[in-house]
């Protein structure tokens, strides 16, 4: 007899928690927001958070997109893979018409094929991993922000087009980071068929000096270097390079361009060349959106802030455009409708990735950073 | 020809920073058995000095070669006060404990030191001036040994040479070889052994500090955790020769630099400190006391 109490009203319990999820369903437009928003990656996740929720602010207050208002549902995936399959199969119950997400590369490729299977599309701010789009395997995935081979490939056709070199020399830190850079740049490289690499090698991070390594890229006749690293193994190798009276070109990836190369590197800094994301400061919609931040949180946005802003704008235009939430409809709107988001002018190419997003080519001249056009 | 030239210059160059500094590390142990191991520190405290030292004295309007002899001068007193005090504070209550007591002493003198240098300073590198200027005589010749290595050299050879004359011509030389032979016995026939032992501190610590602005102004950059790596080094190189062998030190030391720039001009400079130690083991399988390690009665 009791048993039977409390069964009912177990059910009475699950029905109630059931009905009000359905029960606005029509009303609003849901749009998960998944992510690290806890842990130690915390900081890499909580930005695109703020941003999606900002952005969902803003066009409420006018009214929302096709009249109805939108819904942002923050999930939690820690940046772990296993977290972010119960993240995606949670997001997916709840019912919602797109993902912005996730973060990490790892979470976001274990919570796509969920994604896929219920037809569902998402915009990563900051999923880098190349195989994402370039597979082919998850055609729902799109990002804002340029995949890791990007830079590698930009350092590529730098160095063989604009600068002409025949006989590349690459050097990297065996980082993950920096020989990563060193390894796309090879791929390039090779696949490019204009320059031959003369010399791959890994240096030692922390080595007193790297003569003995500068002495063999001259051995070689190389006629550029491409390092793959960070600046104080840079400035160490530019230096010496000018010690040697060698005075090929030099260019590192994002991790040299910054003021402490500047700074340590001194007057060797001079003339090398540095590969980074492009300068998006200068945006009216990426300034806009930085004043609103600190105008709501009082501090400076953090991590992938720009590319989830852009992210969710991307969606909402995509919504706005095919006037509805329908998987066909949006992927035909994301591929071909341009926006002014923070982060440029973009939409998204065949395989996902953004067009008109990714990195430039700087030089040190006079002492600055100069961003190549 | 000319690449194995400019790797031997390399190696060289090299190797005497690595005997620079591998020398504190075996007069010490010559003298008290103990491997000093906050000795890469006093080389980096030596590089800091200088570039502060260098700073102030660029404000002054003072020119190149007058900035290195002065930072170079003020690095040398303030190493030697820190070796002086390192001695002192944490080596000298330990002299009767158990070997391993001054060991650990010593792990923890170098944490503290790296710790102390970066919370003071900067856990940043910093940019170190050019203070060695490019002589034109040695233009001709720069892609193959410049200024900077030459005087890198010339500068080891006549420490060394000091050193030697210092340790075979002097009162104090003779004491501290008396000291190194049996120190119970020397302290019988009137030897100061606490005097003889904080000097031998003393000129390792203006050694390192020695090694430590060379380093500076030839690499270009500086911070905290550079004494780690060269005291692992330098430490490698007394063993090699034969710890507490004083020309062994030098000897290991060559044979240590030259190997790392042989291996990374012809093999694979990522592999570097893999042929490094892999020599390390070889001689010490080979001849277990190191290079010069059976001429006991020689070291001092």
């Amino acid at each position: 007899m009791r048993k039977s109490v409390i069964k009912k009203l177990v059910l009475v319990a699950l029905l109630s928690m059931v009905v009000p999820a359905t029960g606005f369903a029509a009303d609003t437009i849901k749009i998960g927001v998944a992510g690290p928003h806890t842990g130690d990656l915390a900081p890499y996740g909580i930005p695109t958070m703020e941003a999606a929720k900002m952005v969902a602010e803003q066009v409420n207050a006018k009214g929302g997109v096709l009249g109805k208002q939108i819904e942002v549902i923050p999930m939690d995936d820690q940046c772990k893979p296993e977290i972010a399959t119960n993240a995606a199969t949670k997001l997916v119950s709840l019912d919602v018409d797109v993902v912005i997400g996730h973060v990490c590369s790892g979470a976001t490729k274990a919570a796509l094929g969920i994604y896929k299977e219920a037809g569902i599309i998402a915009v990563s701010p900051s999923a880098t991993n190349p195989p994402l789009t370039q597979s082919g395997d998850y055609p729902n995935f799109y990002r804002t922000i340029a995949p890791d081979d990007d830079q590698g490939k930009l350092a590529a056709e730098f160095v063989t087009d604009k600068l002409g070199a025949k006989r590349i020399a690459i050097l990297h830190d065996k980082g993950d980071y920096g020989k990563g850079f060193a390894d796309f740049s090879k791929q390039f490289i090779e696949a490019g068929g204009k320059a031959e690499v003369v010399l791959f090698e890994g240096i030692t991070p922390g080595a007193m000096d790297y003569s003995a390594v500068v002495q063999k890229v001259r051995r070689e006749k190389a006629d550029a270097v491409i390092f793959g690293g960070y600046h104080p193994e840079a400035s160490k190798l530019v230096s010496q390079m000018k010690k040697k009276r060698m005075k090929i070109p030099f260019l590192g990836p994002d991790g040299v361009k910054g003021d402490g190369f500047l700074e340590i590197a001194g007057k060797n800094a001079e003339g090398v060349y540095a590969t980074g994301p492009m300068d998006v400061s200068n945006l009216a919609v990426n300034q806009k959106a930085k004043a609103d931040y600190v105008s709501k949180y009082g501090k400076e946005p953090g991590t992938f802030f720009d590319q989830g802003y852009a992210a969710m704008q991307t969606v909402l235009n995509a919504i706005k455009v095919s006037g509805g939430t329908e998987y066909a409809g949006l992927e035909k709107a994301l591929k071909s409708s341009f926006v002014d988001t923070a982060v440029g002018k973009i939409k998204f190419d065949a395989k996902g990735d953004a067009e008109g997003v990714g990195f430039s080519v700087f030089q040190v001249q006079n002492g600055k950073f100069v961003e190549l056009k | 020809m000319e690449y194995f030239l400019e790797l031997s210059s390399s190696g060289l160059v090299r190797g005497s920073i690595y005997a620079l500094i591998a020398l504190g590390y075996t007069m010490v142990y010559g003298i008290i058995q103990l491997i000093n191991f906050a000795h890469g520190e006093i080389y980096m405290i030596g590089a800091f000095v200088a570039l502060i030292v260098s700073g102030v004295l660029t404000i002054y309007g003072f020119s190149g070669v007058s900035i290195l002899i002065l930072a170079g001068l003020i690095a040398v007193i303030y190493a030697a006060a820190y070796g002086y005090t390192l001695e002192k504070i944490a080596y000298r209550p330990l002299r009767n404990a158990p070997r391993l007591s001054p060991l650990i002493s010593a792990i923890g003198m170098s944490l503290f030191l790296q710790n102390y240098v970066l919370l003071a300073q900067t856990p940043d590198f910093l940019p170190f001036p050019a203070l060695i200027p490019d002589f034109d005589f040695m233009e001709p010749i720069a892609h193959i040994m410049g200024s900077a290595e030459l005087v890198i050299l010339v500068t080891s050879a006549v420490s060394m040479v000091a050193l030697t004359v210092l340790i075979k011509y002097t009162r104090i030389g003779k004491a501290m070889r008396a000291t190194q032979q049996d120190m119970t016995m020397a302290r019988l026939v009137g030897v100061n052994v606490d005097n003889v032992i904080s000097t031998t501190f003393i000129i390792g610590s203006v050694l390192a500090a020695i090694g430590g602005v060379l380093v500076g102004s030839y690499i270009g950059q500086i911070n905290f955790y550079i004494g780690f790596m060269a005291g692992v080094k330098a430490f490698t190189a007394a063993v090699l020769g034969g710890i507490g062998n004083i020309p062994g030190a030098v000897l290991g030391a060559m044979v240590l630099g030259l190997t790392e720039a042989y291996a990374a001009g012809y093999i694979s400079s990522a592999y570097e400190d893999v042929f490094a130690f892999g020599v390390l083991v070889l001689i010490l399988i080979l001849r277990p006391s190191g290079l010069l390690g059976k001429a006991v009665t020689q070291k001092v």
